[in-house]
């Protein structure tokens, strides 16, 4: 037994030694492994952090830390007057990767932009369906098929985007990662070859670190890129070690085994914040989760019914017993630290008494009503369950009788979609973007009846404000037509707004310059590491 | 003998056919589909929902679908992942070398220690020793092993720091696979420290998965031993004078294995279900998670495949016990 150990300790010894050798490398801990790496077939971030955060760029970029968007590949733009035509200036001397597949023999150019969005809006090009069942959801999702009128090279270093209607947050959709700019030239090597899935497989692109190898559900290995135009990256070798299980992860991480991990329980960030050798860092996630009451349902189709249930909830008593130290309580559709959250907008006060008259004066009387439970934590609520329970008993206290239903994860995503399901369904969202157009219209809009409204709330005033803030420019404007659209919601509570959840990140603290990403994604360009 | 074979491969082929139709209609009787689990909390609209159906021929009659996946089998395509788009076969052949090395090392482990447990607290019955051996069998059996696994972890490789946390190999080793199993691979690599880095690696996690067939094993082996001991034949070997460790070596265990042959047989279904766990908490990149994975994103053709494929090396282990356990006991041959 002692030999065994003495063994074990040795190999132990060894592999830390083997490590503290390694000439600036980075081990992330992520949570999954990546559909593939072709960011515009997916929409998991874990596919993203994987392909499109790594290895590619995009025209325009979400400024590290930030929501607020700046020049990638494009160097400049210019919108016209009608706000229908965006002209992007190139940046030059941009190189693809050198990998040992693919050699590029020139510069990104025009052409490689418009294979990238051609491939997904156009049914002949070879690659729009080169993977059985691959489809370009996000890009579908975002409504771009039906706001992108055409793509257009006006010389090799500017592309012109013309659009159908004028669409304010169509800068901050191209920064997303869905839009990342893929080489034609290797797509077209690959269709020589007859190899067409090697681009969802291999990837190729412009960004801070080359692709090196992928062992499925293990790890994928990444270089920095010696050619890439923002400067080369500090750290030499970039490896996220797939870790599915997050209490393992933050064993790896204590036992140095990786160097950032991402998505602890809550239970375990007191014990993470206490190990000295450890960072953890937090920010206000870009989330919201919350109640959507059916407003098609009587009695939830009155708004002083959906208010008063509203004033019955303790949101406090939730967030200690569901958020312990991870969240703050909301009060609008959108989070504080997007631009155009009005915070002059009144939260609805805990009051049972004053809750509970409400409910009499709007005639309501034993009602007993179905709260849906999701069976899994999401970001935005890490205890669905919980939630639910602590509702029910607020409930209670006002004369409402709840029962709490729970599905299987897709069969609850589908049933709380139908505008037909019956009561009050616990859900919630990550923003994609940073823009308030990316929560209003996709969660609250008569559009989305069916699909993200779960509160099945259509109401005119308020999606033609969302509508109309979309399609105007100015920015000063467009807050204020926000900030209309938050008082309408307040007013008219298809929601009970819960929380906001911090995301936590921690890490060693020889990770230095590391930002958290307000979209939940995880960068390392710009990263160091100390030996 | 050759007979014998032939009958019990000739049962393999109805079996194969139930499989495929089970593992077909498994998936699709679970409420919720691939486009939904896609979606996730933005929902779909009704009109792209049903592009989306048609695109993956989910609008056919459940049959054709079936016969489709059936003639794909036929040729050796088994389809292709909705969620990763590369053919299952291939995911499949990257995952289960994973699975078995680790399967295989928790079954030597289990066997190893469970035949020896199983005799000896069979020949001390009711002593301390068999209560203390069953005892702890027992709770084996019992372990959830999820707890288990990051009980392991938190002692030997976070307090103690003697085995690494999770992975099959330290990360600072970088070879291409070339059989799939680590240890094979870490030894042709040649690079210094790879193999004991996979032999640490594999240790916690082997320990986990072999710990509910080794109880198992255990409990067989003392049963089957208890009954083995008190036939005349042993009795007349003892009063030949025939040393103690020959009557139990040779003349009992030899009969007493033949159910515990067919015992470790059927663990390697638990040793499957056992993965599923183990290799979530061990980051093992094997085909149980890969399967658990493809069961919540609603992958119906990875959920075929891996079921299909599974069930089929189950059925050829199944058909190899069979075998051993006809040259064991030449009467099952008739």
């Amino acid at each position: 037994m002692k030999k065994l150990a003495l063994l074990l300790a040795a190999s132990a010894l060894a592999s830390a030694f083997a490590t503290s050798a390694w000439s600036k490398t980075l081990v992330y801990c992520s949570e999954g492994s990546p559909e593939g790496f072709d960011p515009g077939l997916s929409e998991s971030g874990t596919t993203f952090d994987a392909s499109s955060k790594t290895v590619y760029n995009r025209l325009v970029e979400f400024k590290r830390g930030t929501t607020d968007v700046v020049p990638g590949l494009a160097e400049s733009w210019t919108v016209s007057p009608d706000g229908l035509v965006y002209t992007f200036k190139l940046r030059k001397g941009v190189k693809f990767q050198t990998t040992d597949y693919f050699t590029p023999t020139r510069d990104f150019n025009a052409d490689d932009v418009i294979f990238t969005f051609d491939r997904m809006s156009n049914k002949d090009n070879p690659f729009h369906t080169y993977v059985n069942g691959g489809d370009y959801t996000y890009y579908a999702d975002m409504s771009l098929p039906k706001l992108i009128k055409s793509w257009e090279k006006v010389d090799d270093n500017t592309v012109k985007l013309t659009l159908t209607t004028p669409n304010s947050p169509m800068l901050a959709d191209l920064a997303m990662d869905f839009a990342s700019i893929m080489s034609k030239e290797y797509a077209d090597k690959l269709i020589s070859d007859k190899n067409l899935l090697q681009l969802n497989q291999k990837p190729l692109g412009t960004g801070p670190f080359t692709f090196v190898a992928y062992q499925q559900d293990a790890v994928i290995r990444y270089k920095a890129n010696p050619d890439y135009w923002d400067g080369k990256q500090k750290i030499d070798d970039l490896i996220f070690a797939i870790t599915p299980d997050a209490a393992v992860r933050m064993q790896r991480l204590k036992a140095g085994e990786c160097q950032v991990a991402n998505a602890p329980s809550p239970a375990d960030i007191p014990g993470l914040k206490a190990d000295k050798s450890l960072t953890v860092m937090e920010q206000p996630g870009l989330n919201i989760g919350y109640l959507a009451y059916n407003t098609t349902q009587p009695p939830f189709d009155k708004p002083e019914v959906r208010k008063a249930l509203n004033m019955a909830i303790n949101k406090k008593g939730i967030l200690e017993a569901v958020y312990p130290g991870i969240g703050e309580i909301a009060k609008n559709p959108i989070p504080p630290t997007m631009w155009s959250y009005d915070n002059k907008v009144e939260d609805d006060k805990y009051d049972p008494a004053a809750a509970k008259a409400m409910l009499e004066k709007a005639g309501v009387k034993d009602l007993k009503m179905k709260i849906w439970a999701m069976p899994v934590a999401r970001p935005y609520n890490p205890n669905a369950r919980r939630m639910a329970e602590l509702i029910q008993a607020d409930f209670a206290k006002v004369g409402v009788g709840v029962e709490i239903v729970s599905y299987d994860w897709t069969q609850y995503l589908k049933l709380a979609a139908d505008p037909k399901h019956d009561g009050a369904v616990l859900a919630g969202w990550t923003g994609d973007n940073g823009d308030p157009d990316n929560f209003m219209t996709p969660l609250l809009s008569c559009d989305a009846v069916g699909s993200g409204n779960k509160a099945a709330w259509c109401d005119k005033e308020f999606s033609d404000v969302v509508k109309k803030a979309a399609a105007v420019s100015d920015k000063a404007e467009r807050t204020k037509l926000y900030e209309q659209a938050q008082v309408i919601f307040k007013a008219q509570a298809p929601w009970a707004t819960i929380a906001h959840s911090l995301v936590v990140l921690p890490m060693s603290s020889k990770v230095k310059g590391y930002l958290q990403d307000p979209l939940g994604s995880h960068r390392f360009d710009g990263v160091d590491i100390e030996n | 003998m050759f007979g014998f074979f032939l009958r019990r491969l000739g049962l393999l082929i109805p079996t194969f056919i139930g499989v495929t139709l089970v593992s077909f209609l498994f998936i699709r009787l679970l409420p919720g589909d691939p486009i939904i689990a896609m979606a996730g909390e933005r929902g779909v609209t009704p009109q792209r929902y049903q592009e989306l159906v048609q695109q993956f021929g989910f609008d056919k009659p459940m049959m054709l679908q079936y016969f489709d996946y059936l003639r794909g089998v036929l040729h050796g395509d088994l389809g292709t992942s909705i969620t990763t788009k590369r053919p299952v076969l291939a995911e499949f052949r990257n995952l289960f070398p994973a699975t078995l090395e680790l399967s295989i090392c928790a079954i030597i482990l289990a066997v190893a220690l469970g035949i020896p447990a199983g005799v000896v607290a069979a020949v001390k019955r009711g002593s301390w020793i068999d209560q203390t051996l069953m005892g702890t069998a027992l709770v084996g059996y019992s372990m959830p092993i999820f707890w288990w696994g990051l009980l392991l972890i938190i002692f030997f490789s976070g307090y103690l720091g003697w085995t690494p946390v999770s992975g099959r190999i330290s990360l600072m080793y970088f070879f291409p696979p070339v059989t799939g199993f680590m240890l094979i691979d870490s030894l042709l690599s040649g690079q210094q420290g790879a193999f004991s880095s996979a032999v640490s690696h594999l240790i916690l996690p082997s320990i986990v998965l072999a710990t509910i067939p080794l109880a198992v094993i255990a409990r067989q082996t003392r049963s089957a031993m208890l009954e083995v001991l008190g036939e005349d034949y042993v009795r007349t070997a003892r009063s030949k004078g025939l040393a103690p460790f020959r009557v139990i070596g040779i003349h009992a265990l030899r009969n007493a294995l033949i159910p515990v042959v067919t015992t470790i047989g059927l663990q390697i279904g638990v040793l499957m279900a056992g993965a599923i766990l183990t290799e979530t908490i061990f980051s093992w990149p094997g085909v149980g998670k890969w399967m658990v994975d493809a069961v919540f994103k609603r992958d119906y053709p990875v959920v075929q495949g891996g079921l299909l494929l599974i069930a089929g090396i189950i059925m050829i282990v199944n058909l190899l016990v069979d075998v051993a356990y006809g040259f064991i006991n030449p009467r099952v041959r008739k």
